[in-house]
C-alpha cells in the first residue's frame, strides 16, 4: 500500500558552491517537525549534502550554471522522500559510479565516498541518470519512532 | 554563513592546523591552499588536523584530509587527526582512511 503524504516542500537554487550549507539546512528544518533524534538530523545534512555537492560539482562540472532542484516529502509512518535533482551532464555508468572509493575527479582532493555516505545515511537510494540529461538522486529516510 | 577558518600553532617539529567551521565543498575549496601553504612553509614532521571546531563534515572533508595527507608527505612529514567530532569520526570511518591516517585526541 502507498503511505499517503503528509507534507511536502520543493526549492531550487543556482548550482553554486556557497548554496551547499543553505541546502542542507534547508531540508534538516524542513524535517525538523518530524522532531528526529540529532543523529537522524545529521544523516539528513550529510546525505543532503552528498547529492547537492555531486550536483554542483560533477553534474555541472563545478561551472556555477544549472539549477539544482530539491523536493521533500513527509509520508506516513515517519518516512521522509528526498529528491535531489540536476540536469547536468549525466552519468554513463551508474554502477561504476556508486562503487565506494571511485571517483570521476583526477584532481587528489575526492575519496569517491558520496554514494557510500548516502547509503550509508539513509535507509534507500536510488539513482536515475541519463548522459546529457541530468541526475535524480532519491534517498528515503524512515525516523525513528518517538 | 558557512565559514571555514584555520588557525596554525607551531612548535619544533609540529605543525597544529586548528579548523573552525563546517567542512564542505564550499568551504574546503576556499582553504585547502592555504593549509598547504603553511604545510609546505614549515615542513612539520608531525602536522596535526584539529578538528575539535568542525560540527559538520562530508565527503569533500575527507578529501580535504587526503589532499593534506598526501602533501604532508610530500613535504616530509605525517599527517595525523585530533579531536575529531561525531560527524567526522562516522564519515572517516566509513571511508576506512582511520587506517592510514591516525587519529588522536588531547
Ligand atoms: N549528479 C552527478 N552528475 C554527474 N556525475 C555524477 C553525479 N553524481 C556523481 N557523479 C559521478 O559519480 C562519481 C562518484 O560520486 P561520489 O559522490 O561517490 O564520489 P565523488 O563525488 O567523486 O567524491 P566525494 O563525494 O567523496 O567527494 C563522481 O566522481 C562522478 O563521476
Ligand atoms: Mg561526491
Amino acid at each position: 500500500m502507498k503511505k499517503k503524504i503528509v507534507n511536502e516542500t520543493e526549492f531550487s537554487f543556482p548550482a553554486k558552491s556557497v548554496n551547499e550549507s543553505f541546502a542542507r539546512y534547508a531540508v534538516s528544518s524542513f524535517c525538523a517537525q518530524l522532531d528526529p533524534t540529532i543523529e537522524e538530523l545529521s544523516d539528513i545534512r550529510t546525505a543532503v549534502s552528498e547529492a547537492v555537492t555531486n550536483a554542483i560539482v560533477h553534474g555541472y562540472r563545478d561551472t556555477g550554471e544549472g539549477r539544482v532542484y530539491i523536493k521533500v516529502r513527509i509520508l506516513e509512518e515517519r518516512t521522509l522522500v528526498i529528491i535531489v535533482k540536476d540536469t547536468g551532464c549525466g552519468i554513463a555508468d551508474i554502477t561504476l559510479a556508486m562503487t565506494p572509493l571511485y571517483t570521476g575527479d583526477p584532481s587528489g582532493e575526492r575519496g569517491g565516498m558520496g554514494f557510500s555516505i548516502m547509503e550509508s545515511f539513509t535507509d534507500d537510494l536510488k539513482v536515475r541518470s541519463s548522459v546529457g540529461h541530468g541526475t535524480t538522486v532519491t534517498m528515503i529516510k524512515r525516523l525513528s519512532k518517538l | 554563513m558557512n565559514v571555514l577558518t584555520a588557525k596554525y600553532v607551531s612548535s619544533e617539529d609540529t605543525l597544529t592546523v586548528i579548523l573552525n567551521g563546517e567542512i564542505d565543498h564550499h568551504s574546503a575549496q576556499s582553504i585547502r591552499e592555504e593549509i598547504d601553504r603553511q604545510i609546505y612553509a614549515h615542513r612539520a614532521k608531525t602536522v596535526y588536523l584539529d578538528l575539535k571546531n568542525v560540527g559538520f563534515m562530508d565527503s569533500s572533508g575527507l578529501g580535504l584530509i587526503l589532499g593534506r595527507y598526501t602533501h604532508t608527505k610530500e613535504a616530509g612529514g605525517v599527517l595525523k587527526i585530533l579531536n575529531p567530532g561525531a560527524s567526522a569520526q562516522r564519515v572517516m570511518k566509513l571511508a576506512g582512511t582511520d587506517k592510514i591516517i591516525p587519529i588522536e585526541w588531547d
